[in-house]
């Protein structure tokens, strides 16, 4: 009679913590009971409420790819009173895992298309599971170029992987800080993200462009798409508005006649033209 | 239909006493209105018999929504034990069978429309015991305010949509008895044989008159058309304090936020109005101003769930214009909504 509990998250396990830059984390997380393990899967652009028993729960995306299969990673920025509490824990302790939530990026619609990523701060996560799962189905896709800003050297995250995609031959990255954010060694780009695409200047033709970053860099770089041809139904993003229950019934991420939980969280620059602009 | 096919029941005031100690030797509890202080305000509250009921007044100040989405609600509790951490699920039989009594034909209407949010996609596991344990005897209108509006959304003073038994008030301490779920005849299965209503029980005689306010077809498109006219907004919402008294006594607002507290994660009532509702982290709201608060509330009720939810999220009970305390009406609101040119 009664339905399974959707507001009742998993237990999952910290396996690995890793500083990624200042006040930045990612948690690698393992069920704690493996039948759930093996039962869970999800699809990239997905997101969850994760939980620290006491303090409460927030939502971030699931950062990793689903092509690596026994954990799911998330990383965070500690700024309210949950994420405080979530840096605070070590290898060892147990969260609270509910998701998956939400739609996906459409990777085998993207089959056989160039691909450019533009990321900046601490919204490179959402990409990163993204990034990673066509880069680990490598021959389906053509050109894969990243495009990542920060404010400064320090605040890029991911500084492992972006070694790693530097130097892979199958990949471009282009990284940036804003000026005045680099170090006298910085190799890089120094500009705001929307500028350094502009001079960067990507074909749009047969190419998806995924966007994922702070309001404002995401308000300035669409017009510059545009400009480079891109299709608005060709530019995708993830947005973040705020939420609690993640299934469409807590009210929070409203905007218009879209839930962000149920319908998005990723949508086309075509989608988001007809949606007032409450994200 | 003639007197004698005629289904309806009488029940006097000692025939409402049987069934009241009938239900709570069942186990029922019985929420009513009632009077809170001579002259008071009357609200829900836990009663064992119809002495303690009020009949008189128009509406509560709460609705009754709390019997099924309360204001603070424990969804499981959790315990600390090394590094592990135990859960506990709410015991679902535990959940009291409740009656509500007396509550009015709109707030029976509002339970549809609570379901329609709390269940969409995927079922609410607390609401929906707490549903499935709830019985809904309404008490018709023989009075209404000027706040009042059901009649404009489909309702009505004697309407019986969500109910399971229908009372209206005849006079001299008489009820007519409209049964209109098996549950509902379950309810009256301890109340002996109560005898037919003759042609003498003329309800519609006795209810409360409300008139037509607006045309609620033209609400949604006039929304639509008005969404970015924001000197519009400005000017229905320029008093409105964002306190939200609005949201928590609506018989349909279901958004909620989640909180842990003392070893629990708790559900409890939030509201559309609060700038804090939508606030990110990083300081960026995406609804800034109370204008475009307000404008989400009055969206998200006659336009954004018409088109999801397939009901909309108000009954016209009038509680929001009579609890604000800047006497903002939404009957107003809505009129002028309806009558402007885009």
């Amino acid at each position: 009679m009664s339905a399974p509990d959707i507001l009742k998250p998993y237990l999952m396990r910290i396996e690995k913590v890793k500083e990624e830059a200042p006040d930045v984390r990612t948690l690698r997380l393992a069920f704690a009971d493996a039948a759930q393990g093996e039962a869970f899967s999800f699809r990239t652009g997905q997101f969850g409420e994760y939980s620290v028993f006491g303090e409460g729960e927030c939502t971030f995306c699931i950062a990793s790819p689903p092509t690596r299969r026994g954990y799911i990673e998330c990383t965070f920025r500690r700024a309210g009173r949950v994420t405080s509490a979530l840096a605070a824990l070590e290898e060892g302790e147990t969260v609270g895992f509910r998701g998956p939530y939400g739609n996906v990026f459409p990777i085998d619609a993207w089959r056989g298309k160039n691909l450019l990523f533009i990321a900046g701060g601490i919204a490179l996560p959402p990409m990163r599971s993204v990034i990673w799962n066509v880069l680990d189905l490598r021959g389906d896709y053509r050109d894969v170029t990243i495009l990542y800003g920060a404010r400064t050297v320090a605040d890029l995250v991911y500084k492992d992987e972006l070694a790693e995609w530097q130097r892979r031959p199958d990949v471009r990255l282009v990284t940036t800080v804003d000026p005045g954010g680099e170090t006298p060694d910085w190799q890089g780009e120094v500009g705001f993200v929307p500028a350094v695409l502009d001079r960067l200047a990507p074909a749009s033709q047969d190419t998806v462009a995924v966007v994922c970053g702070p309001p404002v860099m995401i308000k300035f770089t669409f017009p510059v798409l545009a400009r480079l041809g891109f299709a608005p139904a060709d530019v995708f993003t993830t947005l973040e508005n705020r939420m609690k229950c993640g299934v469409g019934k807590c009210g929070r991420c409203n905007t218009g006649r879209y839930f962000v939980c149920k319908d998005g969280p990723v949508f086309t620059f075509e989608q988001l033209k007809g949606m007032p602009q409450e994200y | 239909m003639t007197a004698m096919e005629n289904p309806n029941r009488l029940i006097d005031r000692q025939g409402l006493a049987r069934l009241f100690a009938r239900w709570r030797g069942e186990g029922r509890r019985i929420l009513a209105p009632r009077r809170l202080a001579d002259a008071g305000p009357v609200d829900f509250a836990e009663v064992t018999s119809p002495d303690e009921v009020s009949f008189d007044h128009v509406q509560t100040v709460q609705s009754a929504k709390s019997a099924v989405f309360p204001r603070v609600e424990e969804l499981f509790s959790f315990r600390r034990r090394d590094n592990s951490v135990e859960l506990r699920e709410r015991d679902l039989e535990a959940l009291p069978l409740t009656v509500v009594f007396g509550l009015r034909p709109c707030d029976a209407a509002a339970f549809s429309a609570l379901g329609a949010i709390l269940n969409w996609d995927a079922p609410d596991r607390l609401f929906s015991a707490r549903r499935q344990r709830l019985s809904l005897v309404t008490v018709a209108c023989t009075r209404s305010d000027e706040h009042c509006f059901c009649t404009s959304l489909g309702g009505g003073p004697g309407s019986t949509a969500g109910s399971d038994l229908l009372l209206t008030d005849l006079g001299q301490g008489g009820f007519l008895v409209e049964t209109l779920t098996a549950g509902g005849s379950g309810l009256l299965a301890g109340a002996g044989s109560l005898p037919p209503a003759g042609a003498a029980a003329d309800k519609a005689a006795r209810l409360a008159r409300v008139d037509k306010k607006f045309d609620l077809q033209r609400i949604g498109p006039a929304l639509a058309a008005r969404f970015d006219d924001e000197a519009f907004w400005a000017g229905q919402s320029l008093r409105c304090l964002g306190c939200g008294a609005c949201a928590y006594v609506c018989p349909t607002c279901a958004c909620f936020d989640i909180q842990d507290e003392g070893g629990r994660r708790l559900r409890c009532w939030d509201s559309c109005g609060f700038a804090l509702f939508t606030l990110h982290t990083s300081g960026h709201n995406p609804r800034p101003r109370q204008s475009q608060r307000w404008r989400q509330r009055l969206m998200h009720k006659f336009s954004y769930m018409d088109e999801r939810q397939g009901t909309l999220g108000c009954v016209g009970c009038g509680r929001c214009s009579r609890a604000c305390p800047v006497d903002m009406s939404l009957l107003e609101h809505l009129q002028a909504v309806a009558e402007a040119k885009p």
